[in-house]
């Protein structure tokens, strides 16, 4: 079975609200157009095509169809979709590689969060029976989940403001930023709660976005690019959906997925953490220790399109090896409440 | 656009147990293979996947495991006043509950507080017979009627609840992409306006973002004439929920003239059984004071009379 690589990584900018349609094709349009100017690819040239986007989020149905569009999907294209994010879709491009099927794919995810009520929207993904009927929004699951790790004593609320604050100082140097900053510790943790204990820096803001891989089998890969971001191991796992029966301080998926992958080793790690807590928890199931450079971007408290920001850690992960500035980088991308499913990818450059 | 939809799920014997029970204002559990009892129940085991049926009644007051406060709730939620949400582990449950908790403000609310249940006024087999919790010292006050039962399935008097629904309402702003727009304000005057893809030409009525052959947007506009031809159609002999004409009736594909592209529209004007693949129709519009930007202005297409277009000068478009 072939290795396959990252070759190519193309984002939209994260805003707050876009004035395109929630079908997607006027973000991804131009991506697709970065994507293969990367890779010296045209349409022709992919294999296998995969999305992760939601109805639920576009307020429509059977909404990817819209998007296939800006494929140019005629004549017809070997294609497929998950109502994930697009880091699944990613897996399954993946594995059209691994089985020889294919030897290039192109993954793409998008999302117009801004088009319904996000935080309501997102309650759906919750147990319908006794859970979504109450209507718990995102963030307060959120917020239930990071209250249990203060009265644990796992983290306090200034670990969180640092990691917010590092993420924002961070995002000054990414030109794909919703918003980035200076502030202080001191000065975040004088801010009201949004949802005690979660205050603002603690939440990703609801963002527009999309973005665009570019896979290839390894030795197609090396013809096409320099230093191709190989997949050394890439794994995804599910915890319970019973959130009031999981301890929600640990994310046993994320270390089963990490262990897979092969976590140990990398030099950065971009995590998929929505809430600044959530990064607490998966540096420490993944063993990423203080030497591992976190979310050099600013990671997705400083732009979070649904759907599209796990591919685009696995996408900031791959940036730093086609441009040799690190060997080894984590991805991790997340879907669902409160941490449920997570995915991770370890990439290498091999010489 | 407001979305809404009543999703009806049927229950089951775990599940079911627990509602009916619920009805009741008893609260039931299930024990796990570790022996830990789950409330809410869950059919199966999280650890073994093993599938659970030794039923535990448990209290109906409990701990707070965690909260946090809601000071603006949104639609749908427990309460229309701010309140708490909890994770409430009930007396004889090792599981927690995610439910609301009536206090006045946050800081009222503490990690291992007791609460106790208040009943809706009227219990049906829902989770929202829970109306939410308070705390246990202030079990008698006098806080007014819970908020109307949620609907349940219809069932015979006495029945079990054997299917919940559950409202899913949703509110979302569309906006048009540019080339909608353009189309759009050109239905309002009356004009049906294309865009050529700028690599295949090919004209696209309505435009497209992109064209689906070559993946660039679609630029020039393309002042089109409201005649054309049924590439193919169907009569419509059902009713159905929401329909607005009454059967039969003929929906058919429209290519207009000089398009690449059909849309669906209602033919009228002839008998069902005359409609043909290959008729000519030309559109039929609506008052010009009626006018708005939607195809909707265009009430419907009827044949011209003219002779049939041939089979092989559509054919490509089916």
């Amino acid at each position: 079975m072939p290795d396959v690589a990252v070759i190519g990584f193309a984002q939209a900018p994260n805003v707050r609200e876009t004035p395109g349609t929630t079908n997607g094709v006027e973000m991804l349009v131009p991506l697709l157009a970065e994507a293969y100017q990367q890779t010296g690819l045209s349409k022709r040239d992919i294999g296998f095509w995969c999305s992760g986007s939601s109805d639920y989020v576009a307020g429509r149905a059977f909404s990817f169809i819209a998007a296939v569009d800006a494929l140019g999907a005629f004549p017809p294209i070997h294609e497929s979709h998950v109502e994930m994010d697009a880091a699944w879709a990613f897996y399954e491009a993946w594995l059209k590689i691994r089985m020889g099927e294919v030897d290039t794919a192109l993954v793409y995810g998008f999302g117009k969060s801004s088009a319904g009520q996000l935080r309501r929207v997102l309650a759906l993904q919750l147990d319908p029976y006794f859970t979504a009927p109450l209507w718990p929004d995102s963030i307060s699951i959120a917020a239930l989940q990071a209250r249990c790790g203060l009265d644990a004593g796992l983290w306090s609320e200034k670990d969180l403001a640092e990691v917010a604050a590092r993420s924002r100082a961070d995002a000054a140097g990414n030109p794909f930023a919703q918003f980035s900053g200076s502030a202080g510790v001191a000065e975040l943790l004088d801010t009201p709660m949004v949802a005690d204990p979660l205050r603002r820096h603690d939440i990703a803001p609801v963002t527009d976005g999309a973005a665009v891989v570019v896979l290839a089998a390894e030795d197609r890969a090396r013809d096409l690019v320099e230093r191709p971001a190989v997949i050394t191991g890439i794994e995804h796992r599910v915890d319970s959906p019973e959130l009031g029966g999981r301890d929600l301080t640990r994310s046993p998926s994320t270390a089963a997925a990490g262990r897979a992958a092969g976590a140990e080793g990398v030099e950065v790690a971009e995590l998929h953490a929505p809430f600044t807590h959530q990064e607490l928890i998966l540096r420490r199931e993944l063993g990423l220790g203080a030497g591992v450079r976190i979310n050099p971007s600013g990671g997705v408290l400083t732009g979070n399109p649904m759907f599209a920001a796990g591919l685009a850690r696995i996408g900031e992960a791959a940036k730093r090896i086609l441009a040799g500035t690190a060997r080894r980088t984590l991805a991790h991308a997340t879907s669902g409440p409160a941490l449920q499913q997570n995915l991770v990818a370890v990439l290498e450059r091999r010489d | 656009m407001n979305i809404g939809f009543d999703y009806t799920r049927s229950v089951g014997p775990v599940l079911g147990r627990f509602v009916n029970g619920l009805a009741a204002r008893r609260i039931e559990g299930v024990r796990g293979s570790d022996g830990r009892v789950h409330v809410p129940p869950v059919e199966y085991d999280p650890h073994t996947a093993e599938a659970l049926t030794e039923f535990v009644e448990v209290g109906d007051e409990g701990t707070v495991q965690s909260w946090t406060w809601m000071a603006e709730p949104l639609d749908g939620q427990p309460l229309t006043r701010a309140f708490a949400w909890a994770l409430i582990r009930l007396d004889g449950a090792d599981t927690a509950m995610l439910h609301a908790v009536d206090v006045p403000g946050p800081e009222r609310m503490r990690t291992g507080m007791r609460v106790k249940v208040r009943w809706a006024d009227e219990t049906v087999g829902h989770i929202r017979d829970i109306a939410y919790f308070r705390p246990v010292e202030t079990e008698d006050a006098d806080d007014g009627p819970t908020s109307p039962p949620p609907p349940v399935a219809e069932r015979e008097e006495g029945a079990p609840v054997g299917v919940v629904i559950t409202p899913v309402h949703l509110k979302y702003r569309h906006s048009a992409s540019p080339e909608e727009s353009r189309y759009l304000r050109g239905l309002a005057q009356g004009k049906l306006l294309g865009q050529r893809c700028p690599v295949c030409h090919k004209v696209y009525l309505p435009p497209r973002g992109a064209c689906p052959t070559d993946g660039v947007p679609t630029t020039d506009e393309v002042e089109l004439p409201d005649t054309g031809i049924i590439t193919t159609f169907c009569v419509v002999n059902v009713p159905f929920l929401g329909q607005r004409i009454k059967p039969p009736y003929v929906t058919a594909y429209i290519l207009i003239d000089g398009a690449d592209i059909a849309f669906l529209h209602l033919i009228l004007g002839c008998d069902a059984a005359d409609v043909r693949m290959g008729m000519r129709v030309r559109a039929s519009w609506r008052p010009r004071e009626e006018w708005t930007t939607s195809l909707e202005n265009i009430a419907h297409f009827e044949p011209t009379g003219k002779p049939d277009a041939p089979y092989e000068s559509f054919a490509h478009h089916l």
